[in-house]
């Protein structure tokens, strides 16, 4: 058992050619493609559709947790010992906003690594890999029934693919 | 722009994806013996000063060359000067990042582990210098029988969640760079290599939802470094400016500690760089323009390091201050004249040769210039400390501090420390950014070769 669904792998060597493919695919209403690309790429990321990640939110919550903690820790451990240092009020907000701006930067940052780590694996895909598309090679992965199989591939490879296989 | 992506001239030369990830995971082949005989150096060095620091714990705070009133020497002039070290890996990697510069890609992650490793080493030095080590948590807030809680009121504790907050993002942002870049030569590496990187790559393989993800969490992380590392050395600076010496008592502190935090970061890069492109080959990829750029950088700090250096003189003498003026008449002119004058040499005149395009492109001279401008920025950082303490306000208590071997053994070995993880991560992961390299590429389109 290769533990991913059946369907057509292809391999891209052009940029263009691969998002065309996506496009008339996600028209026919395969929706559920994998694409693997070595880089980061706006056009690629244009085809498939996918709207802005949620990590932002993860962000902005860590952040704002961070900030709000800084000011309760420092304010809440001020109070539970009032101890005067230098005539200054027992809790002083002025010095604890480094603290604060510190936490909320940690916090942000901490947040935003798991929301990568959580949206990452809420939204993985299981489907046939090859270490090309690590390297230089633009891959796409339709998982599809055996008897759409051959349409499918015919479509890959009349758009370019440099390589199409069937993987079970 | 970049070498990669200048245009025409240079198109020729433009590496294909494929030639990228060849030759950057080629750097991570079987070590030379050169390496490890470079390893075995700085494994004794690094021995000399564990030692040094148990002679310290074994005996006592006392065997180090603290002389009332200097209290603050060696190990708090070489903790501001670790941190300093990190900042420019954050420029390079997150602030430049936000700025879309896209000369960065190629040496990014170089100051990025130089960050890191600066961190690492920089925070040995507050615990160090507090002399009993096995009380180095009484820093952090921790619940405890007494209901004792830390002085949030103190800027030395803003440092501890400063640079603790520093080494966490730093260390995140160098990791999550690594994934990608790891992933690719996972398929090329083979035996104890391969399950490195199999499990340090995070199961990573480029998908659509995978990239969509990363580069939202990349962008965010770098859009929160860059306020952190602005933050982190002004801290640092009000751990002196905080206080009511003569010589540390300035607003001036903050950006002036930045920007000769960024100024001695980028002279380090550039001295790890010289090297490292020679021994991995690399002149394809970091090439003169990169170090072009880096001399501009060092420039533009180094000029408002200089400028810092004209207005604490001019502050002092225009304040009216007696104080004040007797500590600056005193750096330049008393028992630590050397130490200011090297400081000025180095920091205050050096860079400008900069000016001249000849030596900014010369790869022999800006090896040279970045150790004098180390040189300088560590003597910076001890002529404000030792030399302000040793001169406040009371002829009476004034005095004079001469560090021990210790304190010399301690911080030879902060650098065989520093340069231990440099080595060993620079022969285990890539200290060029595979992805960010080719990503500056354009993708090859159909007619035509692209990259």
């Amino acid at each position: 058992m290769s533990g991913h669904p059946g369907g057509i792998l292809a391999a891209y060597q052009y940029v263009d050619s691969a998002a065309e493919a996506i496009r008339r695919l996600k028209s026919q209403g395969y929706d559920d493609l994998i694409v693997y690309t070595p880089v980061p790429n706006a056009e690629i990321a244009q085809a498939v559709g996918h709207k802005v990640s949620s990590v932002r939110l993860w962000t902005l919550i860590g952040g704002l947790l961070g900030c709000a903690s800084g000011f309760a820790l420092t304010l809440w451990m001020s109070y539970d010992w009032p101890l005067v240092v230098g005539g200054k009020p027992v809790g002083s907000l002025i010095p604890y906003v480094i603290i604060a701006f510190e936490l909320m930067i940690l916090f942000g940052a901490g947040a935003t690594i798991l929301g990568l780590l959580f949206n990452s694996w809420r939204t993985r895909q299981r489907g046939a890999y090859d270490g090309r598309f690590s390297d230089d090679q633009i891959g796409i992965f339709v998982p599809c029934p055996v008897e759409r199989r051959p349409a499918v591939e015919e479509m890959l490879r009349n758009s370019g693919a440099v390589e199409v296989r069937v993987e079970m | 722009m970049a070498t990669v992506v200048e245009p025409e001239r240079q198109k020729a030369a433009q590496p294909t994806y494929h030639e990228i990830t060849r030759d950057i995971a080629a750097t991570l082949g079987r070590p030379s013996r050169a390496y490890f005989m470079l390893l075995a150096f700085v494994l004794v060095v690094l021995a000399f000063g564990v030692f040094a620091l148990l002679w310290q714990i074994r005996w006592g705070l006392g065997v180090a060359g603290y002389t009332p009133p200097v209290l603050w020497g060696v190990y708090i002039t070489t903790f501001v000067f670790w941190v300093g070290i990190a900042h420019s890996g954050t420029l390079i990697s997150a602030i430049l990042y936000l700025f879309r510069s896209a000369w960065r890609t190629s040496v990014y992650r170089t100051a990025e582990a130089m960050t890191v490793f600066a961190v690492l080493t920089a925070g040995l030095f507050p615990l160090i210098h507090v002399g009993r080590i096995w009380y180095a948590y009484w820093l952090f807030p921790y619940p405890n029988q007494r209901q004792l809680w830390v002085n949030f009121k103190s800027p030395l504790l803003w440092d501890v969640f400063a640079v603790s907050t520093y080494l966490t993002v730093s260390t995140l942002f160098l990791i999550v760079g690594l994934v990608p870049d790891v992933a690719a030569v996972r398929e090329k590496a083979t035996g104890w290599r391969r399950k490195l990187y199999e499990v340090t790559s995070l199961g990573w393989r480029g998908t659509d939802q995978q990239w969509r993800h990363y580069t939202r969490a990349y962008l965010y992380l770098a859009a929160l470094a860059t306020p952190l590392v602005l933050s982190v050395h002004s801290v640092v600076s009000w751990d002196f400016a905080m206080a009511i010496v003569p010589g540390w008592h300035a607003t001036i502190f903050a950006p002036y500690f930045v920007a000769g935090a960024i100024y001695s970061g980028v002279a380090l890069v550039v001295t790890l760089l010289v090297p490292l492109r020679k021994v991995f080959k690399m002149e394809r990829y970091i090439t003169v323009e990169h170090f072009d750029n880096l001399a501009k950088l060092l420039l533009l700090t180094g000029m408002i390091v200089a400028y810092a250096y004209v207005v604490e003189y001019f502050m002092a003498w225009y304040s009216g201050n007696p104080f004040e003026r007797d500590s600056f008449f005193n750096r330049a002119f008393g028992d630590y004249w050397w130490a200011t004058w090297t400081m000025i040499t180095c920091n205050g005149f050096l860079p400008f040769l900069l000016f001249f395009r000849k030596i900014r492109r010369s790869i022999p001279a800006l090896f040279v210039l970045s150790l004098f401008v180390n040189l300088g920025m560590w003597f910076e950082r001890f002529v404000i400390i030792v030399v302000s303490l040793s001169h406040e306000y009371d002829p009476y208590a004034m005095g004079h501090y001469t560090p021990s071997w210790v304190e010399w053994g301690i911080l030879a070995g902060s650098f065989a420390w520093f340069f231990l993880w440099f080595l060993l991560f620079a022969k285990n992961f890539p200290m060029v950014s595979i992805t960010e390299v080719k990503e500056i590429i354009p993708m090859p389109r159909r007619g035509r070769r692209g990259s």
